[in-house]
């Protein structure tokens, strides 16, 4: 009731009554701000003020869309590094209690997340009273079939290419965001009180024989914690270094791929794909980028014609009053 | 009495609880003096009561103190009360809620901690906000605490300073002239010899006169100065109420005796107190229970019309929420029991290893999709709005053409949260009096006996006021007055004048410079301006008024001094009698204490000494100053030189002086003006009195205060005719006349004016006559009624009876010319007559319950058989710019309705002067005795509007002859406006109408009407017509007006608007805005309300849309992870994106988006009409933004999809080029949105782009671990480094965007809306601003094939496309049949309506043969127009039911059968017609119907009568 009584009416004799002549002058400031006036652009939207945005729209993205086009398109020859791939379709990495299955600080080396990981990667935490490492259902299902590229010569015999292990994860995954848990002589040691995830082979530690490429740093590992975003992708699985600069990397010629089959896919209809693909300097073979801005841009400038008929015509057929740019 | 501890302790709402608690012990409050000794030391005369002051003392607990306490927390209690009102409001419920699930790990989305964020900011804004009010309220509350009083001290036995807050009921306080009353203060001794104090209530109501306070009787004779000490009564008196008005408690004196209090002795908190030295008095209530404080409820809290729309589009986004959760879940159970048979890798089973059932999947799936979709329901949304809200609000108390100069005071907005329903009123009602006029009485005319004073010099006056705006502030007032001699011999030629000027002239209120000094003194002395002031008197008036005077002060020692003037200079003389004394006029001058007082409590006073002084002092000084000289000018006016001379002299001081060196010659002159020669002067008056009197006049230098400004303008007519008050004491009246001298009446009673009376009388004795006589003063409808009745035997009576007849006709007259008018009556009372009614009288002022009752019936028996004395008119000027306001307001597709009290004639003619009703248009007026008359006349009247559909020819002649001859050629507006209908119905009329059964068809009615007059209406009627026609009508409506009658219409009002005039300040307390003037309305709607409008419903929209859009996002991917209520964006950014990186541009656009500028707003007011058709933000517009939301979520989440497919990149280095894409696409949509850029939006979009990326850089760098799930280290940093990010954020937005972009471009061009080319119109070189104006009321060229563009409907609305063909070829057709007689007769009727039923009669028997014949050749035209009509027109009523009835030969009969007899129904047409508005017709479902009914009902009429 009284709650809102100004008590300053009361003194001042009411927001009515002007207190003192002309020495308390309630007329507002006349400065731009207060009186609305600022300085505006004032666009109006009409076919003659757009169309030149949709001209000068269709002008850009068309060459940058050949431009992407032709980029995309030119990652067919096989030059400079080749990046090999593993991809797999159907296989919902980004499904949310799967995306949540793992703890951050266990891959980050922190030893009291080591043997007792975060409830987040149930069921896949403890296995046999011993903490899971790496615990969660990433971990779990990581992906583990080998494959191997042998050229096949005009020899009988297949030469096997070097596949690089190394500088396939994120710079900063591999340096910063996984570790290896401290103490310890030998990685066996420093994961000692762990058991392995369910469905691996191997513990952790013996991922790989580098010891910089072991353990939580392994970067087969590294690369597949990164959980893709949609449920048909590929991850980075070798290096193809090239030796010199007259040779291609990978030479015309019959190739010869081995697999060991360990990763199930079958059951979720999933599929197995292998890519051998170089990168250019906007990043693998995806003609759609290319496309789409050819497409936008001419839809565009086909846009600004339809546009520039209607400015043109209504200018004629009406009284040329109501448009004015 | 103990400080009772309750008060001090209790915070919140202290108000409310005690009332609640009060309600539990009895009805009265007993109060006793602080000073009695303690109950141990009792004195023995007191020990009688001790029980019961025991028991008293137990229920004394809940006496309030003094202390001011506003704020509603403490520092404890804020946090948990803030929150638990924060709660209220069930929004913030749901963000909570929807938070704490997150705290459920199966169904959690976010962090739990994070997930409350969002909520927490909210609160924190909303909460902080409160602290920072409630600290403010603080700390005015500790400076109104430590005011100073003084107090008297039990400990020291006299008056100490103490402050306000330890003022205790109980205290005795002395209060000093000019102090500010500190509390509820029963008066008990004044220093005033009379006991009486006069007190300001400005602060209370804003009424600026004084108001007079009289000590408890009993204590107004105490002789020796009163002492606290001895005080040893007790005071009963009722509980703490809110009525102002309103004051009834009992004194018990020790001896057992009881004296009754009343309002008269209570001295309000907030009242100042004038003119009195020092008033002692005791606290009856203190602090909180001050009616003051407990009549101020505060701001209200109102829910504007788009805030419900909004409301209810909410609902539609939970049920879209609702159902996307559903599909999810549903789906995502689908997904489940799909995989999970398989033993998929990827699906992760329970905790305990078991797996997930596909039924609770789905369940978690919903809770998770509600958690995670939660931003559909726009958390910041509410704050956004109450932000732009307050900043609009902010925009419109800045607005310099918002700000009255005259009166220093700027728009005020009261209601902070229906700004935007400014922009979509459809009907306005108004008052009459102080709104659409000024409430500035100026005395124009009077008839007394019979005869009538034209005071022709007196209107040339006025209406020099009004042309001398331009002129110099210092000759305005005394120029008027001077040339007065000129014009007796051309009152023909001036009245004519007058009259053609009588609309026109209303513009003006006078000059500027006048107006402003007016109103400085308006602060300190009420209604007295020199044009209300300076009367220039009727010379043949003048005459007699002067020989009275002459004649009695021959006679006055005689035994009937009275019986030696005739009966008429009797009556003059009684008149002007009645005219000064019969009044509540408090007189000041500067030598009464005011000054004195003042010189002496400078240093002292507490409040605001100096300012105070400035403020109240100077002005009155000048008043002083300016009105003495007017008034030397007024009654010297023959010294032509010498007043000449004075104007000129630049103080009164000097004016004194030269006024002494004139001495003689000037008085004589100026007493004897109009007399024939000095030889008749009294012999007993030498000029030496004469001097010496002038001496006094001047030094009493005369001030009217009044209550009402009629009062004074009736005093101030009077002090020119030399009848001047000069005193008014409790029991006296002194009139000083140039003859008699000083005449001093002894004043009996004083009954003063209420509205059910509506009347005031005085009973006084007449010192001449030694007569006890009854003046009375009131509204002619009820004077008249209450007169002697007289015998037509003798000739007394009949000459009574021709003066009254004469009287009547002249009241009609002034009512024509929009004059105000009173009746002057008179009665004379024997002793005995007077004696008995005097011990009835105080039987019922003493009485302690029913008082008001017994008092009206007192009286009621002593206002009979009066004898009356004559008339007065008194005109109410129009304020500034009315007409104009008007015009552009009804331009603004407003309908004007005006609701007032006043009698029809005047409200008619103010109608008229302030353009609301034309001259070109059709008056229907509703005047019936009876519900069955008033039922059958609103069938009539819908028939004819009816019928005027159809063919609006026939009713044309119709209306022709029942009243006269309109100008039927029809003006070139026709075609875009057409004449149309106005309805003026009376106040007992509109009771019927407003009956159940009939306001359906009254509201149809009043619905085809241009313009709605209700006359004599009561203000329960007002509220109730604002409320039919919001509640039937669905319309927006907006109150406006000035009074306390006009509260319950501004409550009732979906917009209420105050104009802070002079009627105090009920009205602005009640409302939702005030505006100084009524002429504020047409840029407060039509800028401020469209901007505020449109600003917000642009605002609203876009939440809408941004909202869908993300998550539309969101719900696209749940395509491609199994329905998994998984995000691909950030937490974080899904959290604060709305909040933070968002919602600054949006802001900006919405506080200062202009789209179209003010100028062109007010220049094509039309464009207003956007905002009723609700334009910007309706369903389908609502619906086609969400279509486009969907849309755009749709490209830019598939753009980024197929950018990114069967690539290796991960969940949140996907999803973060997403969110970055949908941030872009915000602001350029937004950017297509703004129609104004400046420098203000560009900053906001900067920002938020800046603070998105330096966010998003932070975030990902801070922490490599912390944030699972999604843990996004370094992310952002990687992908600034990919040019595919660049590239799709580029093509995406773009994309996005071009088909909005091209339909806004198309549709700008091909179907533009009124506010495009309103804007493409202020772009233009002014010139051509006139030349579009066709093409804007036309809305487009008919040959334009626009059947599909949907703006059309919005356009054809505007004006009237389709029929005007059609009505125009009506017009041909009917032109020639009538237009001889028109242009014979172009608008005679209107120049004399008091004639206008004589005129009725004579056309009416005249052309009832006749009026077939014009209408035949119509006849022929109306079949082939009603082809024409009816391809189009399905709803034309039946042409042939129209002809069939004979209604317009019943309705004339009828007619004038009720105009003969004089009771009945008035029904009069007056104006031809055209068309009416397409629209309305839909308002009845069948619209033969109404026909039907008349056919009935136009039998029973014709039976009835």
């Amino acid at each position: 009731m009284a709650m809102n009584y100004n008590a300053k009416d009361e003194v001042d004799g009411g927001p009515q009554c002007p207190p003192g002549g002309t020495a308390k002058n309630r007329r507002p400031d006349n400065t731009a701000f207060k009186q609305q006036r600022l300085p505006a652009w004032q666009p109006i939207l009409t076919a003659g003020t757009v169309l030149p945005t949709f001209f000068i729209i269709g002008l850009i993205f068309i060459p940058i869309g050949i431009g992407i086009f032709v980029t995309s398109n030119n990652i067919r020859e096989i030059e400079g590094n080749v990046f090999m791939y593993y991809g797999l379709s159907n296989f919902y990495q980004n499904h949310r209690r799967y995306v949540k299955s793992r703890d951050d600080s266990q891959l980050n080396g922190d030893s009291s997340a080591l043997l007792n990981p975060s409830k987040e990667c149930e069921p896949y935490r403890r296995n046999e009273d011993k903490p899971i490492a790496p615990c969660g259902a990433i971990a779990n299902s990581m992906f583990n079939d080998t494959l191997e590229l042998f050229l096949v010569g005009n020899e009988s015999y297949p030469t096997p290419i070097t596949l690089k292990k190394k500088g396939i994860a994120w710079w900063t995954d591999k340096n910063v965001k996984f570790r290896n848990p401290s103490g310890g002589e030998s990685l066996k040691e420093r994961f000692k009180g762990t058991t392995k995830p369910v469905n691996w082979v191997k513990p952790v530690y013996m991922l790989d024989s580098e010891p910089d490429n072991n353990g939580f740093i392994n970067e087969d590992f590294i690369v597949w914690m990164r959980t893709a975003a949609l449920p048909t992708f590929r991850k980075l699985y070798r290096l193809i270094e090239r030796k010199s600069d007259l040779h291609p990397t990978l030479p015309a010629g019959r190739y010869y791929l081995n697999i060991t089959y360990n990763y199930p896919v079958h059951s979720f209809d999933g599929r197995k794909r292998m890519i051998l693909s170089t990168i250019s300097w906007m990043g693998g073979k995806n003609p759609f980028l290319g496309i789409a801005y050819i497409a936008i841009g001419s839809i565009s400038f086909l846009l600004g014609v339809v546009l520039l008929v209607i400015n043109h015509k209504y200018r004629n057929s009406s009284n040329t009053a109501d448009i004015t740019i | 009495m103990e400080r009772e501890p309750a008060a001090a302790e209790e915070p919140g709402s202290p108000g409310r609880r005690r009332r609640r608690r009060r309600r539990g012990d009895g009805r009265t409050r007993v109060v006793r003096s602080n000073l009695l000794p303690p109950p141990g030391v009792e004195d023995p005369a007191a020990r009688a009561t001790k029980g019961a002051r025991r028991r008293r003392r137990g229920g004394a607990q809940h006496l309030a103190d003094n202390r001011l306490k506003t704020t509603k927390y403490t520092l404890l209690s804020f946090l948990p009360k803030n929150l638990f009102e924060q709660f209220h409001r069930l929004a913030n419920v749901y963000f909570v809620f929807i938070a704490l699930l997150n705290f459920v790990p199966a169904v959690n989305a976010f962090q739990p901690g994070l997930a409350l964020a969002p909520v927490l900011f909210i609160l924190a804004v909303t909460a902080f906000k409160d602290l920072w009010e409630d600290y403010s309220r603080h700390r005015s509350d500790h400076e109104i605490n430590h005011l100073g009083c003084l107090v008297f001290s039990r400990e020291e036995k006299q008056y100490v300073n103490r402050f306000w807050k330890e003022i205790r009921v109980g205290d005795f306080v002395r209060l000093r002239c000019n102090e500010i009353i500190p509390a509820d203060i029963l008066l008990l001794s004044s220093s005033d010899p009379d006991g009486l104090c006069h007190i300001e209530t400005a602060n209370l109501d804003g009424e600026t006169n004084l108001k007079r306070r009289q000590v408890v009787r009993g204590f107004s004779e105490l002789v020796s100065e009163f002492n606290p000490v001895t005080f040893t009564s007790i005071i009963e008196c009722e509980k703490p109420n809110n009525d102002l008005t309103r004051f009834r408690g009992c004194m018990i004196h020790d001896n057992g005796r009881k004296a009754g209090l009343y309002k008269e002795n209570l001295l309000l908190r907030g009242c100042t107190i004038r003119n009195t030295e020092a008033v002692v008095g005791i606290v009856i209530y203190a602090g909180h229970e001050t009616k003051a404080l407990l009549n101020n409820s505060g701001p209200r809290y109102k829910r504007s019309q788009l805030e419900r729309q909004m409301n209810c589009d909410v609902l539609w986004c939970v049920l879209l929420l609702i159902c996307m959760s559903l599909f999810s879940a549903v789906g995502h159970g689908l997904w489940v029991r799909r995989y999970q048979e398989k033993k998929s890798l990827f699906d992760v089973p329970e905790s305990d290893g078991s797996s997930l059932s596909p039924v609770t999947a789905a369940v978690y799936s919903f809770l998770t999709m509600i958690i995670v979709l939660q931003v559909l329901i726009p958390i910041s949304l509410y704050v956004s709005i109450e932000i732009v809200k307050v900043c609009q609000v902010y925009f419109i108390h800045q607005d310099t053409e918002l700000y009255d100069e005259e009166t220093d005071s700027q728009l005020q907005c009261r209601a902070l949260n229906i700004t935007e329903d400014l922009g979509q009123i459809q009907y306005i009602f108004s008052d009459k009096t102080g709104t659409l006029t000024e409430n500035k009485m100026v005395f124009r005319r009077c008839t007394v006996s019979g005869i009538e004073y034209s005071h022709d010099a007196n209107a040339q006056r006025l209406a020099r006021y009004q042309e001398a705006d331009s002129e110099e502030e210092e000759a305005v007032p005394r120029g008027g007055s001077l040339p007065q001699r000129g014009s007796v011999g051309s009152h023909q030629s001036v009245r004519v004048m007058h009259r053609s000027q009588s609309t026109k002239s209303h513009r003006r209120t006078g000059s500027r410079a006048e107006a402003k000094r007016a109103s400085m003194l308006s602060k300190h002395t009420a209604f007295s301006s020199p044009m209300e002031k300076d009367i220039t008197p009727d010379p043949k008036l003048f005459e007699k008024v002067s020989e009275c005077d002459r004649c009695l002060a021959v006679s006055r020692h005689q035994e009937h001094p009275l019986a030696h003037l005739s009966p008429e200079l009797s009556d003059v003389f009684d008149f002007f009698i009645a005219l000064t004394i019969c009044n509540t006029v408090v007189v000041t001058s500067p030598d009464q204490p005011r000054q004195k007082v003042r010189v002496r409590f400078e240093v002292k006073s507490p409040v605001k000494t100096i300012e105070d002084f400035l403020r109240r002092f100077s002005p009155s000084r000048l008043t002083s100053g300016c009105s003495s000289i007017g008034n030397l000018a007024t009654s010297k006016a023959t010294h032509k030189s010498g007043s000449n001379f004075l104007s000129t002299l630049p103080n009164d001081s000097t004016l004194f002086k030269l006024e002494e060196r004139l001495g003689q010659p000037a008085a004589a002159i100026a007493s004897n003006g109009y007399s024939s020669g000095a030889a008749s002067w009294a012999p007993e008056h030498t000029a030496q009195e004469q001097k010496l009197e002038l001496e006094q006049e001047q030094e009493r230098e005369l001030r009217y205060e009044a209550e009402s400004p009629d009062e004074a303008a009736l005093v101030y007519a009077a002090r020119a005719y030399n009848c001047a008050l000069v005193d008014r004491l409790h029991d006296q009246v002194s009139v000083e006349l140039p003859h008699l001298g000083r005449l001093t009446f002894e004043l009996l009673h004083t009954l003063g004016f209420d509205s059910i009376r509506k009347r005031m009388s005085v009973v006084i004795r007449h010192p001449l006559t030694d007569e006890i006589n009854v003046y009375t003063k009131g509204a002619d409808s009820v004077v008249m009624d209450l007169l002697l009745p007289c015998s037509s035997d003798d000739a007394r009576g009949r000459h009574q009876k021709k003066i009254r007849s004469k009287t009547q006709n002249y009241l009609n007259l002034y009512a024509v010319e929009g004059l105000r008018t009173l009746c002057i009556a008179k009665r004379v009372l024997s002793e005995e007559e007077y004696a008995c009614w005097l011990q009835s009288h105080l039987e019922a002022e003493s009485s302690l319950d029913n008082r008001e009752e017994l008092l009206f019936q007192s009286a009621i028996r002593l206002e009979t058989n009066l004898h009356l004395l004559g008339a007065t008119g008194i005109e109410d000027r129009l304020q500034d710019g009315v007409p104009e306001t008007i015009a552009k307001l009804r331009q603004a597709g407003l309908q004007i309705w005006v609701l007032t009290g006043d009698k029809q004639e005047t409200a008619i003619n103010i109608a008229y002067a302030c353009k609301l009703l034309d001259h070109d248009e059709e008056v229907i007026t509703l005047n019936a005795e009876s519900q069955e008359a008033c039922a059958s006349l609103l069938d009539q009247c819908l028939h004819y509007v009816q019928s005027r559909i159809p063919c609006s020819t026939p009713e044309k002649t119709a209306g022709n002859v029942s009243v006269g001859f309109s100008p039927l050629c029809p003006p070139s507006t026709s075609t875009t406006s057409g004449p149309s209908l106005s309805l003026v119905i009376d106040g007992r009329s509109l009771a019927y109408a407003l009956e159940k059964n009939l306001e359906d068809k009254f509201l149809f009615l009043a619905k085809q009407c241009r313009s709605v007059l209700c006359c004599r209406s009561t203000p329960l009627q007002k509220s109730m017509v604002v409320k039919l026609v919001r509640s039937k009508l669905k319309a927006m409506t907006l109150a406006i007006g000035d009074g306390a009658n006009d509260v319950s219409m501004i409550q009732v009002a979906d917009v209420g608007v105050g104009i802070s005039g002079q009627e105090g300040m009920q009205a602005v307390m009640a409302s939702d805005f005030a505006v100084p003037r009524f002429r504020y309305l047409e840029r407060l709607l039509i800028v401020h309300g469209h901007w505020c409008y449109s600003r917000l419903a642009n605002m609203v929209l876009y939440f809408f849309y941004k909202n869908t859009m993300f998550v539309g996002l969101l719900f696209w991917f749940q395509f491609y992870c199994g329905f998994s209520a998984s995000a691909m964006i950030d937490q974080w950014y899904l959290i604060f994106f709305n909040l933070l990186f968002s919602s600054l541009p949006q802001l900006v656009t919405g506080v200062l988006d202009k789209d179209v500028p003010a100028e062109v707003l007010l220049t094509e007011p039309q464009l207003y009409k956007s905002g009723q058709n609700m334009e910007e933000y309706r369903p389908r517009t609502f619906w086609l933004n969400m279509a486009d939301a969907a849309f755009q979520s749709l490209v830019c989440f598939f753009i980024p999809y197929l950018a990114y497919y069967d690539s290796d990149t991960d969940v949140f280095t996907w999803g973060t080029p997403i969110t970055a894409i949908a941030l872009f696409t915000f602001l350029l949509h937004l950017g297509i949105e703004t129609k104004t850029w400046t420098w203000l939006n560009w900053i906001a979009c900067g920002f938020s782009i800046l603070l998105f990326f330096t966010v998003a850089l932070i975030y990902n760098a801070s922490c490599a671990t912390c944030y699972p799930p999604s843990n996004s280290y370094w992310t952002m940093q990687t992908l600034l480094g990919d040019p595919v990010f660049y590239l799709t954020c580029l093509i995406a937005p773009v994309a996005a965007l071009l088909p909005r972009l091209f339909f806004k471009a198309v549709q700008g061009s091909l179907f533009p809306t009124q506010l495009q080319q309103g804007r493409q119109l202020a772009k233009r070189p002014p010139k051509k601003l006139i030349a579009p104006k066709e093409n804007f009321a036309q809305g487009h060229p008919p040959e334009e094939p626009r059947t599909e563009s949907s703006e059309q409907k919005s356009i054809s609305t505007s004006g009237p496309l389709s029929q005007d063909c059609t009505s125009q070829a009506s017009w041909h057709i009917q032109q020639p049949a009538c237009s001889p007689e028109a242009s014979g007769e172009p608008s005679m009727v209107d120049m004399n309506v008091p004639l206008r039923e004589d005129i009725l009669l004579e056309g009416l028997s005249s052309q009832a043969p006749g009026s077939s014949m014009p209408r035949e050749p119509i006849l022929e035209g109306c079949p082939g127009d009603s082809k024409m009509k009816s391809t189009h027109t399905s709803r034309a009523a039946p042409l042939s039911s129209i002809f069939n009835l004979p209604n317009f030969s019943s309705l004339n009969w009828i007619s004038s059968l009720s105009l003969v007899s004089g009771l009945g129904s008035v029904l009069q047409f007056s104006r031809s017609s055209l068309q009416m508005d397409k629209q309305d017709s839909e308002f009845l479902p069948s619209p033969p119907q109404p026909d039907q009914d008349l056919c009935g009902l136009s039998r029973q009429t014709t039976d009835y009568f």
